[in-house]
């Protein structure tokens, strides 16, 4: 019997990711690779995957799946809202960064992320994914990755690897932060703007814009004049980069980010806080702090401490 | 000459050249991105993710956990790569353009402002051995240079909606030739059916940063008929 997930509704923006797609950056092609780290890897441990396995990442309303085969362990991490419809109709809400078995007939209805944007879902052996240089992950604009490169579609039918051992279910304890303090580090072209623009960007508060996806967060706030130029020659970017185009409004450059660009760069975000930052939704004030490197590295060990 | 290496975030380095653009510096720039390249592949630094070439710049990503970034700016420093010989990884790739009018879309106003005829501006073009200072913004897009000095022109005010995938543009001194459908702003003034990037090939992308190119005008039928292997 073959076994599968049917996906009745895929989603707004559900993709495959793993942790990236390295070394060819020189050819324009970005490491890209799921939006928080940490959740992402959470999802894996709580079937007992190895955390790199390939899994379904989705945005703010998540796909609706229906098991065909045999039982299997799932789990869904993040801060997620969603039901599992028994096969006998019954629904049971579910519960995230806790895993569970579904069994077949039973569909898993992922209604929403909770004040955040991203969640996963793991399954026990992981997804039948086929790689495109070494990983997973799935880079829409430019057709790269599983699934032809593209978004789930409805239709679509998701395999997985069946394994023959037994895991149980487990739960994570897991504390999501809540503040909306982004440590950042000085940007290379810092000096383009006015001391006072300086300032204002790391004492104001800035507002995600709805234009934000998994390439940008477009923020809005007090204007930052650049006294030196608009453009600088272009140069390669590192995920995190805040740069800030002639408007004066400052955009965070994300996981599937343009591998060059030729706009000033005020700030770049510290490892430690980008799955917090990728979270927030639109409408949330944030507000940056800027930080040295060696409190950006020692903010890593503590990171790196709950995977 | 290697100028600066400063810290971008707690995971990225940049190895600075100058503010100039021009081969001579590319030329540093393309070999400082071989000798990581290889001490990468060799296994003789650990940890690094991700290596990118621009004009005068080079940025370089690591594992944080892995690696930090002083440890990287050391091995740098302390290494002698000056003695590799970049001619030994440059190809010299021909690509095939029609210069027709069903894609030469900004050759009229290009003729204004420049006042040369189409046929000299085809000319100048093709006899351009052209250089490749890097590739990306899209996979593999490549930023292509010196265009002879007549034809230097602004990119357009509006930039189009949609250019074709294959679609060959100039902007001041440069070439680029459109990878993928987007939008843009370059003056395009021909498209080339060779498609210089596949993700599912074994060789993803026909050039890399230090290649050069040669285009060779074909004619519309040419460009129909064209098989990419």
């Amino acid at each position: 019997m073959s076994n599968y997930f049917k996906v009745i509704r895929p989603g707004i923006n559900s993709t495959f990711q793993d942790l990236g797609r390295f070394g060819l950056q020189h050819l324009g092609i970005v490491a890209g690779g799921c939006m928080d780290q940490l959740s992402f890897c959470i999802s894996n441990k709580l079937v007992g995957n190895k955390i790199s396995e390939g899994a379904l990442e989705f945005a703010y309303q998540g796909p609706l799946l229906e098991l065909v085969g045999d039982s299997v362990l799932v789990a869904i991490s993040g801060k997620v809202n969603f039901n599992i419809i028994k096969k006998n109709g019954d629904t049971i809400q579910g519960v995230s960064n806790e895993s569970f078995i579904i069994s077949n007939g039973d569909q898993i209805d992922i209604l929403s992320t909770i004040n955040s944007v991203y969640g996963y879902f793991s399954i026990l052996g992981g997804f039948k994914l086929n790689d495109v240089k070494g990983s997973v992950s799935t880079l829409v604009r430019a057709k790269i990755g599983p699934n032809k490169g593209d978004k789930l579609k409805s239709t679509d039918k998701i395999f997985f690897n069946r394994l023959s051992k037994k895991e149980k279910t487990k739960k994570i304890q897991f504390e999501f932060e809540q503040d909306n303090i982004i440590r950042v580090m000085q940007g290379l072209q810092i000096h383009y703007f006015l001391k006072k623009s300086q300032e204002d960007f790391f004492s104001k508060e800035y507002k995600v814009t709805k234009l934000t996806d998994r390439m940008g967060m477009r923020l809005e706030g007090q204007k930052l004049e650049n006294t030196v130029n608009k453009n600088i020659k272009s140069e390669g970017i590192t995920k995190g980069s805040i740069q800030v185009p002639g408007d004066g409004q400052p955009i965070i450059l994300l996981s599937d980010h343009p591998t060059i660009g030729g706009y000033p760069k005020i700030a770049n975000v510290i490892t430690a806080d980008y799955d917090k930052l990728v979270q927030k939704i639109p409408g949330t004030n944030i507000k940056f702090k800027l930080v040295d490197l060696a409190v950006a590295e020692s903010a890593f060990q503590e990171y790196i401490k709950k995977f | 000459m290697l100028k600066k290496i400063s810290n971008i975030g707690d995971c990225g380095i940049t190895c600075d050249f100058g503010d100039e653009v021009n081969k001579t510096i590319n030329k540093e720039v393309i070999k400082l991105f071989n000798f990581v390249r290889d001490s990468v592949k060799t296994g003789k630094i650990k940890g690094i993710l991700n290596y990118t070439p621009s004009y005068n710049k080079l940025i370089i990503n690591f594992e944080l956990g892995q690696i930090k970034s002083q440890q990287i700016i050391e091995f740098i420093k302390s290494s002698d790569y000056s003695k590799i010989n970049l001619n030994e990884n440059k190809n010299i790739i021909e690509v095939p353009i029609c210069y027709d009018e069903e894609f030469a879309l900004d050759l009229k106003r290009l003729e204004e402002k420049t006042k040369l005829n189409f046929n000299e501006i085809i000319k100048k073009h093709i006899e351009t051995d052209f250089f490749v200072y890097m590739i990306g913004f899209v996979p593999g897009q490549p930023f292509l240079g010196d265009l002879d000095n007549s034809l230097y022109h602004d990119r357009l005010d509006t930039p189009r909606i949609k250019i074709n995938k294959g679609s060959v543009g100039i902007v001041e001194k440069f070439c680029t030739i459109y990878t993928f459908d987007s939008p843009g702003g370059w003056n395009i003034i021909g498209r080339t059916p060779f498609e210089l990037f596949n993700i599912n090939k074994k060789n993803t992308s026909v050039l890399s940063p230090g290649d050069t190119v040669k285009f060779k005008s074909i004619t519309k039928e040419q460009f129909f008929s064209f098989k990419n292997e």
